[in-house]
């Protein structure tokens, strides 16, 4: 049902009744390492490319995922799902072995709350018993695609951000035992001119900024309904820009603990990840490794919203000069009752 | 929880126009410390630098070979070591550190053009090694043999002799 102007609501709440995910090296030495499900010691993972190696990690993520959920593969109606890279190869070939219908989405590193939202939606109508959003990203990929060859030697800004190795995946399902996705705002592009790709924090927080306030103009919530407010990863530059033009713009967010994912994925002191971590995975790993877990039964949270962001560059376009348009999707997750 | 009637709390829209964010979020991005880069990189440009006489100087006295014999030699050496810490994963590493200092001619242009053989070896001999070997060191010499050529006009025009 569609709740305001850009917010749908899902009335038959449905539940996240299982969820996986699988990390690099990086992630885990990280202060969250003890949430995930599988951690590989190294980035290639014997595999012959990086883009096998980023598959590999959602082929992975979608098969604990399952097993996490108890549901089996002829259960499953959709996969729906997306990442960073050229035709968004990764899921379409990790769809190919999963050999379920599938939803290929884009939304850069916003994808992880578009798929989680889309497949939601697909519940709440009716349209499916058990659904699955799934995405990735992998550093190496990401370096080869948007950036230089991983072993050129170049100093990157201190306004970066480290693309995180990971891939997370959730198993949507009509009823069950889990958190409930409540609602998601989707959110609609912004686009402020900057046209740094080592500065996306700087670029997306607009965005974020954007979907929070039609998020609780659409629902008439205020921060202080969640325990958590989490972007994805607009990391050190970003996030507090994105705190700033809250706090500019009236909305009280010191009701309720407002954080980030790309800052809460690594230890930003001691790592080399510049300004904190980005990438699809880094809001899919954070949600589904480490925040569902609180939102469980004995967890301390009751109430979350993650508003996932993505800038939505490719080489190309900042080549040719081209600001960075950039997006966010809210998706409110909350505690079963 | 029940949800409050939506309208109630409307917060307003952002209003600031592009160039005042720009302007705005340029004043949050942290700086660039340019002092201690330009000491790193005299260190380390210097530190390259110095190994490559040391490794002439040992052509010359120990294999006893003119200066001007002792150059080619002494490059292959350093395109070698560099070529090596490119594929240990060692010289991107030291680049994050040193900033401009390791991307001093020899070393830094083997380094461009290895990591990005490396980097496409997935992509076949032909298409990915051959075809992206110059991804990035082909604007150096595009933009190298164009300004050697202008520079030859202005020699030849001034009636300068090189050597």
């Amino acid at each position: 049902m569609l709740k305001g102007k850009q917010t749908w609501w899902f009335e038959k709440r449905p539940v996240i009744i299982g969820a996986a995910t699988v990390v690099g090296p990086d992630e885990g030495e990280g202060p969250l390492a003890a949430d995930f499900d599988l951690i590989h010691p190294e980035l290639e993972m014997q595999q012959k490319s990086w883009e096998k190696a980023e598959r590999l990690l959602l082929e992975q993520a979608t098969d604990l995922a399952l097993k996490n959920a108890k549901v089996n593969k002829q259960q499953l109606q959709y996969f729906v799902g997306g990442d960073l890279m050229n035709q968004i190869i990764s899921n379409s070939f990790a769809a190919r072995t999963l050999g379920v219908p599938y939803i290929g989405v884009f939304g850069a590193c916003s994808t992880s709350m578009e798929s989680l939202a889309i497949a939601s939606l697909i519940i709440n109508s009716g349209s499916g018993q058990y659904v699955m959003a799934g995405t990735c990203s992998h550093n190496c990929t990401a370096e080869k695609q948007f950036r230089y060859p991983t072993e050129y030697g170049s100093q990157k800004p201190p306004t970066a951000q480290y693309t995180v190795t990971g891939s997370g995946a959730a198993v949507i399902g009509a009823d069950g035992t889990g958190p409930v996705v409540e609602c998601a705002t989707i959110g609609k592009i912004v686009d402020l001119g900057i046209k740094d790709p080592f500065n996306m924090g700087a670029a997306m927080a607009p965005a974020a900024v954007d979907t929070i306030q039609a998020h609780f103009n659409d629902t008439g919530r205020e921060p202080k309904d969640y325990d958590l407010i989490v972007t994805g990863d607009l990391a050190g530059v970003g996030h507090p820009i994105a705190k700033d033009l809250l706090a500019r713009d009236g909305v009280p967010m010191e009701q309720t603990e407002f954080m980030d994912c790309g800052l809460m994925i690594y230890d930003v002191q001691k790592q080399k990840v510049q300004a904190g971590g980005s990438g699809c995975g880094c809001s899919a790993v954070v949600t589904y490794g480490h925040l569902l877990k609180r939102l469980q039964k004995d967890g301390d949270l009751k109430r979350i919203l993650v508003v996932a962001t993505g800038a939505l560059l490719s080489p190309l376009s900042y080549q040719q000069g081209e600001s960075i348009p950039c997006i966010a999707h809210a998706v409110s997750i909350a505690r079963q009752l | 929880m029940a949800t409050k009637s939506a309208g109630k709390s409307k917060y307003k829209k952002m209003t600031m126009s592009p160039q005042e964010y720009q302007t705005f979020a340029k004043t949050r991005e942290p700086n660039r410390s340019v002092g201690a880069n330009c000491i790193r990189a005299f260190i380390v440009g210097g530190g390259i630098c110095l190994l490559g006489q040391g490794i002439q100087d040992m052509f010359v006295h120990v294999f006893g070979m003119s200066k001007t014999d002792a150059s080619n030699p002494t490059v292959a050496v350093l395109i070698f070591i560099s070529v090596v810490l490119t594929s240990m994963g060692v010289y991107d590493k030291i680049a994050q550190w040193a900033g401009a200092g390791s991307a001093v001619p020899v070393t830094g242009f083997a380094n461009s053009m290895c990591s990005a053989a490396i980097e496409h070896r997935s992509e076949g001999l032909v298409l990915g090694v051959g075809a992206n070997m110059f991804k990035l060191a082909g604007g150096v010499i595009v933009f190298g043999t164009v300004a050697a050529f202008f520079v030859g006009i202005i020699y030849m025009i001034f009636g300068i002799r090189g050597h």
